[in-house]
């Protein structure tokens, strides 16, 4: 049921004193050997004895992505490389690369943490785990098998691509467990579907650990119908570790986060203060163990919040929500943050109106204006003026029951919204310059 | 039945208009218009000939359009008429979602309503002794 129970399970309080001695160490690798912290240590007037309580964390400066972009190569290793057992790298399709190191122990760890979420859908020694993430610089494939290796499980590195042959490897070898992103799961499912199977019910199938790229409810669902699953979202990025930094247990109602590796706070993007547990921002992740590279408040710019309360699994983590999207899309609408992704869950749990949607932000009086733009389905009947309205009034209540603040809906002759493959562009801004 | 165009349209200046210039462009002649408007959005509701295939060119042209059954119902002249029908239905639970008057060419009116009965609904309305309109009396059928 666990990986390690006497971890997993360990009462809170001994948790925290875990953090905080972890948190010290962490500080003190990160100065004594990273001549980039100590630069940035030395220049915000803080130094790892400082750190006592959690609160004094928040005097410690940030890491963000760019630093890591400008360390390149070594910049931010604290050891030398003969301690060096694995060097994994982001893509750099949006500049530089960030390079990232890890020691056996790092590795050895990151194994641990994959494989707490192995034990979560149901996995062990007797489970053979396929890995179709890619494997090489890109953290999915050899961190999921570094999980199943840690478990003991018989794992197959099928990688990604060649997808008829991974169906058949699925099928002939009885895979129980496989990892890999969303959007190949979903391909895989509908290839062995096109091949004659039913892999939710002819496969030996059990539980997918999905996870390094946004996916829907819906999408969710489809996966785990198509191939009969229970669904584990894993959460992780390779500048922090890479898969497994959370994961989410059989209560589906978030990812517990490996907190004896990781700290991790939820600040206002904003005004980067802390916020209530329960309350959305960004996730502000701190390594407690990583000996190579020790990242000390790293912002992710991913967008989520924490989930306090005890999980009926038995285990004492905190959780951590569903991501919600990047930071950068978020939007300060009368004062209050909202992500488009939060409009696309209203507007998609509406079956009487297509998924494209538009939102028009303006400046009234001193207020901005937000009005949500959506299509009817064809079928709708339009014909009555009622019926629109009354969709009108349901969208909008549902609407402001999510984000808090008022939008307009406005329905829309059908091809207004603009059709896009790939980004579309949800968001047109006409508010005043001094309004953004 | 009566089958009505129906088209949905954004309340913007010039929409009307352009939807009846998509219909005229079809070559099909409109023979009665109403429009129900709100402050967002407004929908066109025609008599027109051919309305299937109104419907079809207009949703070809980007248009959200349909064909809407109606009844329509010859209007007795006498006082009372109209009262009439609609208790008619009230009392057979038949709701009236909307309805309006139209004048025929030959001079007589008929009362188009859109109910939620189903087809049998004219049927019953004949055998009570109201006159129901034929479609061929308004448009050319398609
Ligand atoms: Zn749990």
């Amino acid at each position: 049921m666990y990986f390690q129970p006497e971890i997993e399970t360990m009462p809170r309080e001994e948790l925290f004193q875990l953090q905080l001695e972890r948190i010290g160490e962490t500080l003190r690798n990160a100065y004594e050997n990273v001549p980039f912290y100590r630069q940035q240590f030395d220049e915000a007037g803080v130094r790892p004895e400082d750190f006592r309580s959690f609160e004094d964390l928040q005097r410690f400066p940030f890491l963000v992505k760019q630093d890591m972009r400008d360390a390149y190569p070594y910049g931010l290793f604290a050891r030398p490389n003969k301690d060096v057992a694995r060097i994994h790298a982001s893509s750099g399709t949006t500049g530089q690369a960030t390079v990232v190191g890890h020691t056996a122990a790092d590795l050895r760890n990151w194994g641990d943490c994959f494989a707490r979420g192995i034990a979560m859908v149901g996995g062990s020694a007797d489970s053979t785990l396929q890995v179709s993430y890619g494997y090489g610089l890109f953290t999915g494939g050899l961190g999921a098998h570094a999980g199943g290796e840690a478990m003991g499980c018989t794992v197959i590195p099928t990688s990604s691509g060649n997808t008829k042959r991974q169906v058949q490897m699925m099928r002939d070898l009885g895979t129980d467990i496989l990892a890999c992103t969303p959007s190949y799961a979903l391909f895989i499912a509908d290839t062995a579907i096109e091949m004659g199977y039913d892999p939710a019910k002819d496969f030996k199938i059990s539980a997918g650990i999905f996870g390094a790229e946004p996916c829907s409810q819906n999408m969710r669902d489809e996966i785990s119908e198509k191939l009969g699953i229970q669904y584990c979202d894993v959460y992780g990025l390779s500048e922090v570790m890479g898969p497994g930094v959370a994961m989410e247990c059989a209560e589906r109602n978030g990812l517990h986060i490996a907190e004896d590796h990781f700290y991790c706070e939820i600040l206002d993007p904003d005004t980067l203060a802390p916020v209530p547990d329960g309350e959305w921002g960004e996730l502000v992740i701190t390594t407690l163990t990583r000996e190579c590279c020790p990242l000390v408040r790293y912002r992710t710019r991913d967008v989520t919040r924490i989930i306090s309360e005890p999980c009926a699994c038995g285990r004492t983590h905190r959780k951590i929500d569903k991501l919600r999207g990047r930071t950068d899309d978020m939007l300060i609408l009368r004062g209050v943050n909202v992500f488009p992704s939060q409009i696309e869950q209203v507007i998609t749990s509406f079956e009487e109106v297509v998924p494209h949607y538009q939102i028009v932000l303006s400046t009234r009086g001193p207020l901005d204006h937000i009005e949500v733009q959506v299509e009817t389905v064809p079928e709708f009947p339009f014909d009555e003026v009622r019926k629109l309205e009354d969709l009108r009034k349901r969208l909008a209540a549902e609407l402001k029951g999510n984000l808090q603040i008022a939008v307009d809906v406005k329905i829309v002759e059908p091809k207004t919204i603009a059709r896009s493959e790939g980004k579309a562009k949800r968001v047109i801004d006409n508010r005043e310059a001094g309004n953004r | 039945m009566i089958l009505q165009l129906s088209v949905f349209m954004q309340n913007e200046r010039g929409r009307m208009a352009d939807a009846c210039r998509t219909i005229a462009d079809a070559g099909i002649d409109i023979h009665a218009l109403f429009v129900a408007d709100t402050e967002q959005f407004g929908v066109l509701r025609a008599l027109c000939d051919t309305p299937a295939t109104a419907a079809e060119r207009m949703q070809q042209a980007g248009w959200r359009a349909t064909v809407t059954p109606v009844i329509g119902v010859r209007v007795d002249d006498v006082p009372g008429g109209l009262a009439a029908l609609l208790t008619f239905l009230d009392e057979r639970d038949v709701n009236v979602e909307y309805g309006y008057c139209v004048s025929l060419e030959d001079g007589s009116a008929v009362n188009i309503l859109k109910t939620d009965g189903d087809k049998a609904l004219e049927a019953v309305l004949a055998e009570a002794g109201f006159a129901i309109a034929r479609p061929e009396e308004i448009y050319d059928i398609d």
